[in-house]
């Protein structure tokens, strides 16, 4: 018999809690809008509440010790997207991680520079 | 899925100058999307609310594609480190018209996009070129060269699928990986152009060819039939704000 605290679900078990049960049955994260490939990166603010956390905003939290993109924290803690969103806005509001919203393109385009150093790292590679 | 806001843009940055770059590949169910990103960066799972159910495999027209053998659920997503400070990520916009409501959130912002056309399905990608189109989204097609499909001249494509004549059309092989480069170098330099071309006014109205492929279906005024249709029949007449009316609502004249 496996005793009480053995661990007896994993990762091919499925998920055991309906992904937006995490999310309190929230669909919108809070405060503003943010890109797939905002940068995301923590703060060295503390966290005051840890019990106010969920593990996956620890994981996503643990993620963001250096900078990364709203897709692949997604993609890393295997959430969906509006999940991750979610719990993004939570975190945010606790001051714990910061979301740098991309900057206006220039009449449409990607700044000239920009450009030119991606063509220049595609040709590169 | 859709949010607010509508500054966002392709370069972010960071405090320490990491930028992130979007780029996105759009076209028919089946044409390479998922092939294509794969053979050039590093694929990475995404999941997003809208899984592919049993119902929509049916939905799914695969007629004609007989290797498809795997489906893009919502999006593909790529990730090219280009340098440390510098990640170019792939999006394949969904190619089931269900899955259009993502295509705003994918494309705002993003650098450009490369319609991937397979010429035995050229109909497939008119949705993509009439949405980049509207919004003025910089763009090129690239062919997808698929085993034992006849090959036409990119005029015929050109003209097929009403693209302005300094449009770039290349033809690739979404498996390889030097030809996959190729294709986001020449989206990349289309974009550079267009920039330094400093957005030149188009003439309104006009319809550059017969819309037919010699023995295939055009866009332009070669309507093709069902859901598509509508888009398809959106030809450029101009570079107008949204909300772009359906055909039935424009004037004919």
């Amino acid at each position: 018999m496996a005793s009480d605290d053995e661990l007896w679900l994993d990762a091919q078990a499925g998920p055991v809690v309906r992904p937006y049960a995490l999310t309190q049955g929230r669909t919108r994260h809070s405060g503003a809008a943010f890109d797939l490939v905002s940068t995301v990166t923590a703060t060295s603010a503390r966290v005051a509440d840890p019990a106010a956390l969920a593990p996956e905003h620890v994981s996503v939290l643990q993620l963001a010790r250096r900078p990364t993109t709203v897709v692949d924290i997604a993609s890393d803690v295997d959430l969906p997207l509006g999940v991750v969103r979610i719990l993004l806005g939570d975190l945010r509001e606790l001051g714990l991680v910061a979301i740098r919203a991309p900057v206006p393109v220039k009449a449409r385009h990607v700044d000239k520079n920009t450009l030119r150093e991606v063509l220049h790292g595609l040709r590169g590679l | 899925m859709a949010y607010g806001g509508s500054d966002f843009g392709g370069g972010v940055t960071t405090s320490r100058g990491h930028r992130a770059i979007k780029i996105l590949l759009a076209g028919g169910f089946g044409v390479g999307k998922t092939t294509l990103v794969g053979a050039v960066s590093e694929i990475r799972p995404l999941r997003t609310e809208e899984p592919l159910t049993e119902n929509s495999r049916r939905v799914d027209n695969t007629a004609g594609i007989e290797r498809k053998t795997t489906t893009t659920v919502a999006m593909d997503f790529g990730r090219i480190t280009l340098r440390d400070d510098l990640v170019l990520y792939l999006f394949g916009t969904p190619g089931q018209e269900r899955f259009w409501f993502m295509w705003d959130e994918l494309a705002i912002g993003a650098l450009g996009a490369v319609v991937l056309a397979d010429t035995r399905r050229l109909a497939d990608c008119f949705p993509a070129i009439d949405y980049f189109e509207r919004r003025e989204i910089p763009f090129i097609v690239a062919l997808n060269r698929f085993d034992g499909a006849r090959r036409y001249s990119n005029e015929d494509v050109r003209a097929a699928l009403d693209l302005e004549p300094g449009l770039p059309i290349v033809s690739c092989d979404a498996r390889n990986r030097e030809s996959a480069k190729e294709v986001l170098i020449a989206l990349v330099e289309h974009v550079l152009a267009q920039a330094d071309a400093d957005e030149p006014a188009l003439p309104l109205g006009t319809c550059h060819g017969n819309g037919r492929l010699p023995g295939g279906a055009g866009r332009c005024r070669g309507a093709p039939s069902g859901a598509v249709a509508r888009q398809a029949l959106c030809f450029r007449t101009a570079q107008t704000a949204l909300p772009w009316p359906s055909m039935g609502d424009q004037p004919q004249t």
